[in-house]
């Protein structure tokens, strides 16, 4: 009488991946899943990311963000993923809690600048103006301080079998949980 | 008249307890871990992180200063308990700058620890990036602001065990932070060792002993295999063993 719901075809997802101020370190993880990011590959088609190099994020299933917020570029592509993204992910501790780039905040950004760029000798020292350079923020924002966020995943780099835990969690329609032994902050 | 037995009810099972222990040294000894952060065994109880709270016969309370008493009804491993609890740990995260990656002490930490074992995502509040100064003019110990959760431990340490005296809170609400005992407010110039009992006791990392730095490498570090709740009971069964 209560027959099982029959299962449903498996649709192919659209994933995007983006890194705002940040290494590429939890991509190099992504791609630390080796064989087995190529059999996820088979379920998922990618849409912006530095892997396939499309510029714009179009509607996509999953987003994962890696990377604080530092500048105003970081906050156009951030909105343009929590706009096209159903579930938006925060991928590693600079994302999630503002990680490396994050050290600067407690720091004067004007005197941070000129320390960089213009005490040097150098006859053309100063701080770099080209209109094309994204603006610096004040201070460095983890990523859900700008956008709602649906997930995060812990880790500086999280590891590739976390990442793969997580992925398949989501991409299967579960609650994704990682076990102690993947759960880490550093 | 019948006796009275030492028995409290934990997360509805039947636990002893010896007189004159806390509900949280009852647990303990009965190999049942609740969360914790600025009790210790070889301290007085203090009460202040509330990460420890349980409810008792209806009503709150820091298991580490309520004494256990036969006909308590104790709830500690429940979803709204640890949801308060994870909120503590979320607002201490928040309001310091503890960035595990770039921390000796990351896998020792007992503040890392306990957000793995409640399974703390992120710090959900907005963080305050507080200023916050370091002091690396002792030849052992590097101490660095950042990372204090104001747990008092050093200070209780210095104080009861050392004789010292080397460390005091300072300040009011989020102003609230350490200060050191000696004339020029730095901790070179005190009368503070790193085999001190305060030298030893910080459960994160803003007493760090110098050249030690990552000797045992993350990934082989006391939490990273263990949960704290394991680390937590095997201390507690050593010490009580030491004590007798």
């Amino acid at each position: 009488m209560n027959a099982p719901f029959p299962p449903r075809a498996k649709k192919r997802l659209k994933i995007a991946t983006a890194t705002l101020g940040g290494c590429f370190g939890c991509h190099m993880s992504l791609l630390d899943m080796d064989e087995r990011f190529l059999e996820r590959a088979k379920l998922v088609d990618f849409d912006r990311s530095p892997l396939t190099d499309i510029k714009h994020c179009g509607p996509c299933d999953i987003g994962l963000i890696e990377g604080a917020v530092c500048n105003a570029e970081n906050v156009h592509v951030l909105r343009e993923f929590r706009a096209h993204c159903r579930t938006l992910v925060a991928v590693g501790a600079c994302a999630i809690n503002g990680g490396l780039p994050a050290q600067r905040n407690p720091l004067d950004l004007g005197g941070l600048m000129r320390k960089v760029y213009c005490d040097r000798v150098d006859e053309t020292a100063q701080i770099p103006d080209d209109p094309e350079l994204p603006l610096m923020l004040d201070k460095v924002y983890p990523i859900h301080e700008i956008v709602r966020i649906d997930y995060l995943i812990p880790g500086c780099p999280p590891s590739a079998d976390a990442l793969w835990k997580f992925l398949t969690d989501l991409i299967e329609g579960r609650t994704p949980r990682l076990d102690y032994a993947h759960f880490r902050f550093d | 008249m019948s006796e009275i037995l030492a028995q409290l009810m934990l997360d509805g099972h039947k636990i002893a307890f010896e007189p004159g222990q806390t509900i949280l040294q009852a647990a303990l000894a009965a190999g049942v871990y609740i969360p914790h952060l600025c009790a210790h065994p070889e301290f007085e109880p203090h009460g202040s992180c509330k990460l420890c709270t349980v409810v008792v016969n209806g009503r709150n309370g820091s298991a580490c200063t309520i004494k256990a008493m036969p006909g308590q009804d104790v709830l500690s491993d429940t979803p709204e308990l640890n949801l308060r609890r994870r909120t503590l740990l979320q607002m201490l995260f928040a309001e310091g700058n503890h960035f595990c990656p770039g921390c000796e002490k990351s896998g020792n930490c007992q503040l890392q620890a306990l957000a793995y074992d409640l399974e703390m995502f992120d710090p959900h509040f907005a963080q305050f990036f507080p200023a916050r100064e370091a002091d690396g003019t002792h030849p052992e110990a590097f101490l660095d602001f950042n990372r204090c959760i104001m747990c008092e431990l050093c200070v209780r340490a210095s104080r009861d065990v050392d004789g010292k005296n080397v460390f005091a809170l300072a300040g009011r609400g989020r102003d609230t932070h350490i200060i050191v005992n000696s004339p020029s407010g730095k901790l070179g110039d005190s009368t503070f060792s790193i085999h001190d009992k305060a030298g030893q006791v910080c459960p994160v990392g803003a007493i760090l002993p110098k050249e030690v730095g990552f000797v045992r490498p993350i990934g082989e570090r006391l939490y990273d295999h263990d949960t704290i709740a394991e680390v937590a009971l095997r201390e507690d069964a050593t010490w009580r063993e030491g004590e007798k």
